[in-house]
């Protein structure tokens, strides 16, 4: 590879995360000059993106022992180096054409930084590379969804989102430690599904967990709705081409790994089936759009983990490609409504679409995409999923298209909502006297994925598919038939007229489910309940017993030392003392027996003399 | 040179204590952060001239008692070079944070720069008696730091129990020495000496309770679960610069024993008990974490987490045994973790503490329930501390994640349950910080009720800025380039596994 060429690779994730950074740490100086610069960055690292996935271009460097840094344009990573910056480019068109007040500088300095940890995800070779982008990108999500930190519901919905995906993330710890302990001594990606006996399942389980957690799939899918807390470009951006599409891009990578571990493809596959299913439910039961399309981005990330499970790459890829253009266009639309109509409630933006034919126009493509209208490209690519899935499993195919039909009625239902006729006395009152934005970039940047939308069916083509399929080195696999191209279709037309005749009327499903699934099968207060609070309290505990328990017993060890003392000082030292006081006494009484002989007087003296000569007298006689 | 080092701030702390009482401050500081800055020069000389080998460079010997088999013996290896340009760096970022400070600078320059003195002797000693020696003083210069410089009625309290409870440790450290002299023969102190072959050999029973004196004694400095509770209230009691040494230097020398002299000097003992320490270690990350995640005060709350953090390194390094001698490279990557995650701990523990120390100038208290929303006050402030918390959490780009992911994965091999346990550790540091985060700089502002109500809450000053940044600056740079570190402690990962392994 040639040094030019890799140098290519270290620009694309360089040249926004330097820029990013130097943004985010300029602060109020630099909030003039940010939403421009940052739009040059992203249009840059657009350019790089596509001259590194022509050259297919690497890079290595060392990093730790024998784990080093490498990055690489070649394969499924190229396209999906460029799907990220071009999605980069057209949200920050977008926030820059926003007129919203404050922090613009440390905010599109973390767009940019947020997209920069998406492109070395999406082009790292090693397991170590794409740790490092994984967890940046959660901490940039982290800084963004709680841009406008004054509101502590959008901190505590910013640590949530956080905190959920950092659980999963510690799945590619374990990951990597299970790698190097299964023999795979490079952590390198592609070698991942060599590792050896048991570590193998371990290292499966633990990039799975994380790819769920990232995607938001279940049972981790409630950060996503929290995550809502956002400026509308931060959802923009990271259900469409960051984060969320993290995780699948994760597993249509490693989906040698998770066939290679026997079990890992049907539970990725029906993990994403099931998301898909029960997500959809949960998007059509939301009142709220935001709320709708982030339950839809689960929906819809679920289809690409399904392909993942199936090994069918290149609908993934394509199916990732798609969603990301489909899913950018409509939540810059529910922005737009947001910051003009001052709501994101469905019944409260009834004729939305109607008071801005061009941007409803926009809406009603992205919609019809997510329903999966032929020829819509999200179609075709549900198809090439689902034709992967009929090959595994007939039941998987089953849900897989009953997700589908789902899809479809929740995209219609909004679209209903937005294009019923305007009552005319809420018509003035709704609309905000907000600073108009700038029409040209808000024009390109709803354009651009609103042209990609159908424009990316072309993909779903044999013949670019199998070009599609040999770049991301998924092979062209299973072709949908023509039967079921035909009956995807018709479920997604019939559903979807089916929803627009419903329109906004009651479901005929039981309330107490609707609430749930409104509810967002109440995963979070589980979440809460399982594990936040015994945690808590555990905590709480534990802090006591140290306070309480182990702290007092150092004190009473040295409190016992101070008694001891206290007890030598009374008891031992008397009794020590009195001994000594004891001899001392009895010194003085021997002395004063032996100061009676002393009486002066000498014949005394002579009579103790003859005393003492007799006795002595007496021991010689004896002793000899 | 290496002596010249050690000893140059005593020498200035000597000079310092014969100025008259009248000497301007300014002068104090002046040549408080000049040596300081001296000596961050000379251990970039010091570490240019070791060069790329694994032995031991600038060695020094000179007579001391020989009579008892002690001498002066001093010199640097990968291990001893990261420590020593920490200490040299946390010193002087130190002295700079002080510049503002007004109570008897003189005498508090002088105890820095004789703990600084004692710090470097320590990591630079190849004499046992000589480790101990600095090991003590070490101990009296921060007693004297904590209890006439800190800031509560509780201060001298808190200093009595640090000094009493690891002075303890030192005993059983010295019993433990003792008994390395007994075995050896010919009797002596020098390590060097002592690691060319298990000296207790044959005698499992006295090798084990020579291990016990001495870990009990590491374990007791570094602190581990259930030896760290003299921790926290020397940390809330002690003033900012004195907890940014006492958590980024002095904790150090804890598991800086652990791979000086435990390890290397007792092997297969150290293999025998690798269990009793990866437990240790595990339950310390998780313990520490949990109770941290209880804690209220800000600096309770980072002590604990230093807690958490040094359980790390004690896992890494009882993982480490298991696998030694196979030349496999998890254990190197563990080992070389557990070097790195002492030095990111200081650099970001010891921005914390100093981070903590404005905020208590501020707000005259630690309690974080009496803040919320300073990031309006004190924006600068607020994104200085966001970057070390990261930091601290394990967020790639930041020392924290390299020495983390090193520690993990080099001992999830060896000791599979252990780790998966502590990886659990990283979530709870990140929901515990960032919490912390949240509660103080976020939301809608509120200041403590303070004596002088209505006291505004600026923020960071010069030379707080000048203190803290490059902490976090090295802390960034060591995240993205750790080759520069690495490629120091890789050769002292390979020597002491080999030692280990033998």
């Amino acid at each position: 590879m040639s040094g030019q060429a890799g140098a290519l690779v270290w620009a694309l994730a360089g040249v926004p995360a330097a820029t990013g950074g130097v943004l985010a740490l300029a602060g109020r100086r630099a909030d003039r000059v940010a939403p421009g610069t940052a739009v040059a960055a992203a249009l840059g690292t657009l350019a790089l993106a596509v001259a590194a996935a022509r050259e297919a271009a690497a890079v290595s460097a060392p990093f730790l022992e024998g784990l080093p840094l490498g990055l690489s344009a070649a394969g499924m990573s190229g396209p999906l180096a460029v799907t990220v910056a071009g999605a980069t480019v057209t949200v920050l068109l977008f926030a820059a054409a926003g007129r919203e007040g404050g922090a613009r500088a440390r905010f599109h300095g973390l767009m940019l930084l947020f997209a920069a940890a998406m492109l070395v995800t999406v082009t790292a070779t090693t397991l170590t590379t794409l740790l490092l982008g994984w967890e940046v990108m959660g901490a940039a999500s982290w800084a963004l969804i709680g841009h406008r930190w004054r509101e502590p519901a959008r901190t505590e919905a910013a640590q949530v989102a956080f905190v959920t995906t950092r659980a999963a993330d510690l799945g590619l710890y374990v990951a990597a430690g299970a790698a190097l302990a299964g023999g795979v001594g490079s952590l390198r990606l592609d070698r991942l599904p060599e590792a050896a006996g048991p570590w193998l399942h371990v290292v499966t389980a633990g990039v799975v967990t994380a790819a769920l957690g990232k995607s938001a799939q279940l049972p981790f899918a409630f950060w996503l709705s929290r995550a809502m807390q956002g400026p509308s470009a931060v959802s923009a951006l990271l259900h469409s081409a960051t984060m969320v599409a993290a995780g699948a891009y994760l597993l249509l990578r490693l989906s040698p790994l998770t066939a290679a571990s026997g079990w890992g493809g049907a539970a990725v596959a029906w993990a994403g089936a099931v998301t898909a299913l029960a997500l959809g439910l949960v998007a059509l039961a939301q009142r709220d759009l935001k709320q709708l399309l982030a339950a839809s981005t689960c929906a819809q990330t679920g289809f690409m983990v399904l392909a993942a499970g199936v090994a069918a790459t290149t609908g993934g890829t394509l199916q990732l490609m798609a969603h990301a253009a489909a899913k950018s266009l409509a939540f810059l639309v529910s922005g737009w409504w947001l910051a003009r109509l001052g709501t994101k409630s469905l019944t409260r933006l009834r004729g939305a679409a109607r008071r801005h034919r061009a941007v409803g126009a926009a809406f009603t493509v992205a919609a019809l995409g997510l329903a999966g209208v032929p020829p819509l490209s999200l179609w075709a690519a549900k198809d090439l999923v689902l034709a992967g899935a009929l090959a595994h499993d007939p039941w998987l195919y089953a849900v897989g298209l009953a997700a589908a039909v789902v899809s479809a009625c929740y995209s219609v239902k909004a679209l209903w909502y937005v294009w019923q006729p305007v009552e005319r006395e809420a018509a003035g009152s709704a609309v905000r006297r907000a600073a108009s934005p700038r029409r040209v970039p808000v024009a390109v940047s709803l354009a651009v994925p609103a042209a990609a939308v159908p424009g990316l069916a072309v993909l779903a083509l044999p013949g670019p598919r199998a070009a599609l399929g040999r770049a991301v080195g998924g092979g062209s696999g299973p072709a949908p038939g023509a039967g079921e191209l035909l009956l995807s279709a018709g479920l997604a037309v019939v559903a979807g007229c089916a929803a627009w005749v419903l329109g906004g009327r009651r479901t005929v499903l039981p309330p107490a489910v609707v609430a749930a699934a409104r509810d967002w099968l109440r995963l979070e207060r589980a979440a809460r309940v399982c594990v936040v609070r015994p945690v808590r309290r555990l905590a709480a505990a534990l802090a006591a017993f140290d306070d309480r328990v182990l702290d007092r017993c150092v004190h009473a060890l040295a409190a016992g030392a101070v008694r001891c003392a206290a007890f030598t000082d009374r008891r031992v030292e008397a009794a020590v003392d009195a001994a000594v006081e004891e001899v001392g006494a009895a010194g003085r009484r021997l002395g004063r027996l032996a100061r009676r002989p002393q009486s002066g007087l000498l014949h005394q003296y002579l009579a103790q003399a003859v005393a003492a000569f007799t006795v002595l007298a007496l021991v010689l006689v004896l002793v000899r | 040179m290496l002596t010249a080092l050690v000893f140059l701030p005593a020498v200035a702390a000597g000079i310092l204590l014969c100025l008259p009482r009248t000497t301007p401050p300014l002068l104090v500081r002046a040549v408080w952060v000049a040596v300081s800055s001296v000596e961050v020069a000379l251990v970039l000389a010091v570490w240019a001239g070791h060069g790329s080998g694994g032995g031991m460079t600038h060695e020094t010997r000179a007579v001391w008692i020989p009579s008892a088999g002690i001498g002066y013996h001093v010199g640097v290896d990968g291990l001893s070079l990261p420590l020593l340009a920490l200490t040299a760096v946390l010193f002087w970022a130190c002295a700079v944070h002080a510049l503002r400070m007004t109570r008897r600078v003189r005498l508090l320059a002088a105890l820095f720069l004789f703990l600084e003195t004692t710090c470097l002797g320590l990591f630079a000693a190849l004499d046992l008696i000589l480790f101990f020696v600095f090991f003590d003083l070490s101990l009296v210069a921060m007693y004297f730091v904590i209890a006439g410089w800190g800031h509560r009625p509780g201060a001298p309290r808190a200093a009595v129990k640090f000094f009493l409870y690891t002075f303890t440790g030192s005993l059983a450290l010295l019993l433990g020495f003792i008994g390395l002299y007994l075995a050896a023969e010919p009797h002596t102190f020098d390590m060097v000496a002592l690691a060319r072959g298990e000296v207790t050999a044959g005698r499992p029973l006295y090798g084990a309770l020579v291990l016990l004196a001495v870990g009990a004694g590491l374990a007791i400095k570094t602190p581990t679960v259930p030896f760290h509770t003299w921790l926290p209230p020397a940390h809330t009691e002690a003033p900012a610069v004195g907890s940014a040494i006492l958590a980024g230097v002095l904790l150090k020398m804890g598991t800086y024993g652990f791979l000086r002299i435990a390890m290397p000097l007792l092997p297969d003992r150290w293999r025998e008990f690798a269990l009793v320490f990866v437990v240790v270690g595990v339950v310390s990350v998780l313990y520490g974490a949990l109770v941290a995640l209880a804690q209220r005060d800000f600096k309770r709350m980072i002590a604990y987490t230093s807690v958490n953090h040094m359980g790390y390194v004690l896992l890494a390094l009882g993982a480490a045994a298991g696998s030694a001698g196979t030349a496999d490279g998890a254990a190197r990557l563990a080992v070389s973790g557990a070097v790195f995650q002492m030095v990111s701990h200081g650099l970001l523990t010891g921005a914390l503490f100093l981070l903590a120390g404005v905020l208590y100038e501020r707000g005259r208290t630690y309690d974080m329930t009496a803040y919320s929303g300073l990031a309006a006050r004190a924006p600068v402030f607020a994104a200085l501390t966001g970057v070390a918390v990261f930091g601290s959490l394990g967020l790639p780009g930041l020392s924290g994640f390299v020495a983390e992911f090193q520690v993990l994965a080099g001992s999830l091999g060896p000791r599979p349950l252990a780790t998966v346990l502590a990886v659990l550790g990283l979530l709870l540091t990140a929901a515990l910080l960032l919490g912390a985060l949240r509660r103080v700089f976020l939301g809608p502002l509120r200041l403590p009720v303070a004596p002088g109500t209505g006291r505004p809450f600026p923020d960071v000053r010069r030379h707080e800025i000048a203190a803290v940044v490059p902490l976090l600056v090295l802390a960034v740079a060591l995240g993205l380039f750790p080759r520069v570190v690495l490629d120091a402690i890789e050769p002292f990962s390979r020597t002491l596994l080999g030692l280990v392994g033998r």
